[in-house]
C-alpha cells in the first residue's frame, strides 16, 4: 500500500453461507490506471465490484478508497464518494429519453430538493452535448432508452458512466453482445478514459483485454492468481491450467 | 417522438380542459342537488386517486393502505365541524360524548378549536403519518408485494383502532358532518353543497397541476427510475429512500385532502373508510383509468364511481361482479389502463383489427406522419 494507490483491497473474504466467493483477495489500484481483470465463471469478478460497490459487505477484510474506508457505506454513499459502475446487461432507464438518463447521471448535487426546484445548470447540459457525441448518439437524444440497439445502451450506460465523473470506474463485461467494430471502438474509448480516471474491466473477451494493452488481474476461487501484463500471464502455468487451457484441449 | 403524436395528445388534453371546464360550471344548474352532490363526491375521490398514480403509477409503489390517509383528513375536517358546533351541548362538547359518560374534551380535540390548525392539519397530519411508515419501511429495502402487505396491514390496524375508541372518537359510529355548522350555514344544506362542490373542482385541479409539477423533469424521471431499476439509482448516487418517502407523504397529504372534501360532502367520517376494499377499489381507479397518466386517475375515480351509483341504482347488487369484471379486463386486455390504451396505438390496432385501416408494414413514424414517402 502506498500514497499513490486509488484502492486497496485488503484480505476481502465474502462467504455466503458457508460458501467462499471471495477468499483474502487483495488487490491494490493505482491513480489513473487501467485494469482488466479476468477469471473463469463463479472466480468471483462480481461479487469483486459489488464489495467495491457496497452491494455485498464483506465477511472479513478492508476497502480503502481514497484513504476512507469504504465497508459498511451504503450504495449510494460510495457512488458520491467517486465509485462508478456500469453493469453486465446493460442497465439504463428504458422508458426514459437518451437525454433524461444522462441527466440522472451528471446532475450534482444529487438532492431531492435540487431536483424539483431547480433547472439543470448550463455546464452540464454541454457535458450532455459532449457526451452524446463521445458514444455517438447525438441523434437519439430524445429517443426512449429503450428502443436503442444493444450495443447504443451498452454506450449509453458508458456514457452515463463517464458522466458521474467517477474517481474509479468499474466496467462490467462492456463489449457482451457488441459487434467487432463496437468492441474495438469501446477499448478505444475505455483507453482513453484511464489516466484521468482509473478504470477496471471485467471481461472474458481475451482479444478486447489484449486490446486494452493493460496490466490483468486474474482471479480464480475468490482470490488473484496473478498479476502482470497480457504476455506474462499467458506464459503463467497456474494461469493456463485453469483459464486459458492447456493448447492441447 | 412523433409529431402526430405530439398533436394527438395536445388534442386529448385541450378537449379534456373544454369539456372538465364545461361541466364544472355548468353542473350546479343542471345537476339536481342529490347528484351534484354525487359528483362533488366522486371528484374529492380524484385527489387521493391522484396520489396513488404517483406512487403506483411513477414509482412503482403498491400501497393498500391509502384509505388511513383518506380517513385521517376527513377526522380532521370532522372533529373541527363537531366541535365548532357544540355549543348548545352538555359541557360544550360534541354531542356523543354524552352517550359514553365523557365529560371532559380528550387533549388532541383541543387544536381543532382553530380553523387555521384544522386546514393545515387536513393535509399535514396524513402526510407526516405516511411519512414516517414510509421511510420506517422504505429504509429497510422493504418492496413489492411486502410492501403492499405490510400498507394492508397498518390500513387494519388503524381500522381496528379507530373503530374501538369510542370515548375518543366515537369508535364505530364515526362523526356526523351534516347537521354541524360552518360559518353560520347548515355543513348539510343545499347552498353549502355547492360551495363545497366548488372548492372540490378547484381543488381538483390545483391537484393535478401539483403532481404534473412533481412529476415533471428530473425529480419524476428519478421517480419512474426507481420504479424500473432501483439499484440502478442507488448506485448512480441516489438515495431511493427519500425519494420514496417524499412522494409517499405526498400522496398521503392529497389522500388527506381528498378525505376531508369527502367528509364535508357525504355528511359523515367513520371507520368504514379504512376498510380493505375501499383502499384496493382506489387502486383499480388508477388502473382502469391508466397508470401513470395523472388525468386517467381523475377520470377513472370519477367515471367508476358515477357507473357504481348508476349501476347500483338500476341493478342493485351487481355493481360488485361489473367491477371485478372491469378489473380483470384491464389487466388482461388493457395493462396500460384506458388513457394509456388510447395514448398508445389502442385504436388504430383496433381499427386493423376489423380491416378499418390500413397495416402497418414497416415503422409508424415512415408510414403514418409521412404518407406521401415510403410506400413499401
Amino acid at each position: 500500500m502506498n500514497n499513490n494507490d486509488l484502492l486497496n483491497l485488503i484480505d476481502i473474504t465474502v462467504s455466503f453461507e458457508g460458501f467462499l466467493a471471495l477468499n483474502k483477495l487483495n488487490l491494490n489500484l493505482k491513480k489513473g490506471e487501467l485494469r482488466a481483470v479476468i477469471g473463469p465463471n463463479g472466480a468471483g469478478k462480481t461479487t469483486f465490484l459489488d464489495v467495491i460497490t457496497g452491494k455485498v459487505k464483506p465477511t472479513k477484510g478492508e476497502v480503502i478508497f481514497k484513504g476512507k474506508s469504504l465497508v459498511g457505506r451504503k450504495e449510494h454513499k460510495i457512488a458520491r464518494l467517486g465509485v462508478g459502475r456500469k453493469f453486465q446487461s446493460p442497465r439504463i432507464f428504458e422508458n426514459l429519453t437518451v437525454k433524461e438518463n444522462l441527466e440522472i447521471s451528471v446532475t450534482t448535487p444529487k438532492s431531492p430538493l435540487n431536483l424539483i426546484n431547480k433547472n439543470i445548470k448550463d455546464e452540464q447540459l454541454t457535458e450532455i452535448d459532449r457526451l452524446m457525441k463521445i458514444v455517438n448518439l447525438a441523434q437519439k437524444v430524445d429517443s426512449k432508452a429503450g428502443s436503442l440497439s444493444h450495443g447504443q445502451k451498452q454506450w449509453l450506460e458508458i456514457a452515463m458512466l463517464v458522466g458521474q465523473k467517477p474517481d474509479l470506474m468499474l466496467v462490467d463485461e462492456p463489449v457482451a453482445g457488441l459487434t467487432d467494430e463496437e468492441t474495438d471502438l469501446t477499448a478505444d474509448l475505455l483507453k482513453s478514459l484511464s489516466g484521468e480516471n482509473t478504470v477496471v474491466v471485467i471481461d472474458h473477451d481475451m482479444e478486447f483485454i489484449r486490446r486494452l494493452d493493460s496490466n490483468v488481474s486474474v482471479l480464480n476461487q475468490g482470490t488473484v492468481l496473478c498479476e502482470g501484463t497480457m504476455e506474462t500471464i499467458q506464459k503463467d502455468k497456474k494461469v493456463i491450467d485453469v483459464y486459458l487451457g492447456r493448447p492441447e484441449d | 417522438m412523433s409529431l402526430s403524436k405530439i398533436k394527438f395528445d395536445k388534442k386529448i388534453v385541450l378537449s379534456f380542459w373544454i369539456i372538465l371546464i364545461a361541466l364544472i360550471i355548468a353542473a350546479p344548474t343542471l345537476l339536481p342537488v342529490f347528484r351534484l352532490n354525487l359528483l362533488g363526491r366522486y371528484l374529492s375521490l380524484s385527489i387521493v386517486a391522484l396520489g396513488v398514480d404517483l406512487i403506483w403509477g411513477y414509482t412503482g409503489l403498491l400501497s393498500l393502505g391509502q384509505g388511513i390517509f383518506f380517513a385521517l383528513g376527513g377526522y380532521c375536517a370532522a372533529m373541527y365541524l363537531q366541535i365548532t358546533s357544540s355549543s348548545e351541548f352538555p359541557n360544550n362538547i360534541p354531542e356523543f360524548f354524552a352517550l359514553y359518560g365523557v365529560e371532559k374534551l380528550p387533549f388532541f380535540w383541543e387544536p381543532f378549536r382553530s380553523p387555521v390548525f384544522t386546514f393545515l392539519a387536513i393535509w399535514i397530519i396524513p402526510a407526516l403519518v405516511a411519512g414516517l411508515i414510509g421511510f420506517l419501511v422504505f429504509r429497510n429495502r422493504i418492496k413489492g408485494v411486502y410492501f403492499s402487505i405490510l400498507t394492508q396491514a397498518s390500513l387494519l390496524v388503524f381500522f381496528n383502532f379507530f373503530n374501538g375508541q369510542q370515548k375518543l372518537i366515537n369508535g364505530t359510529n364515526g362523526l356526523k358532518t351534516d347537521v354541524t355548522q360552518l360559518f353560520g350555514q347548515m355543513v348539510g344544506s343545499e347552498s353549502m353543497q355547492r360551495i363545497f362542490f366548488w372548492i372540490t373542482a378547484i381543488l381538483v385541479i390545483a391537484a393535478w397541476f401539483f403532481a404534473k409539477w412533481v412529476v415533471k423533469g428530473r425529480f419524476g424521471n428519478i421517480l419512474i427510475g426507481i420504479r424500473d431499476d432501483e439499484p440502478r439509482v442507488r448506485f448512480t448516487g441516489y438515495n431511493p429512500v427519500i425519494f420514496k418517502t417524499i412522494i409517499f407523504s405526498i400522496a398521503g397529504g392529497l389522500a388527506g385532502i381528498s378525505g376531508a372534501l369527502y367528509t364535508v360532502q357525504s355528511g359523515i367520517v367513520s371507520p368504514q373508510f379504512m376498510t380493505v376494499p375501499f383502499s384496493i377499489e382506489m387502486v383499480i381507479w388508477v388502473a382502469v383509468g391508466g397508470r401513470g397518466t395523472l388525468l386517467g386517475a381523475i377520470l377513472g375515480a370519477v367515471f367508476i364511481n358515477y357507473a357504481k351509483s348508476l349501476v347500483s341504482e338500476a341493478l342493485p347488487a351487481s355493481w360488485m361482479f361489473i367491477q371485478g369484471g372491469l378489473f380483470i379486463l384491464v389487466v388482461t386486455a388493457l395493462p396500460e389502463g384506458v388513457l394509456g390504451w388510447i395514448q398508445g396505438d389502442g385504436p388504430r390496432n383496433l381499427l386493423q383489427r376489423f380491416g378499418l385501416k390500413r397495416k402497418i408494414e414497416t415503422y409508424p413514424s415512415l408510414e403514418v406522419n409521412n404518407k406521401e414517402g415510403n410506400n413499401e
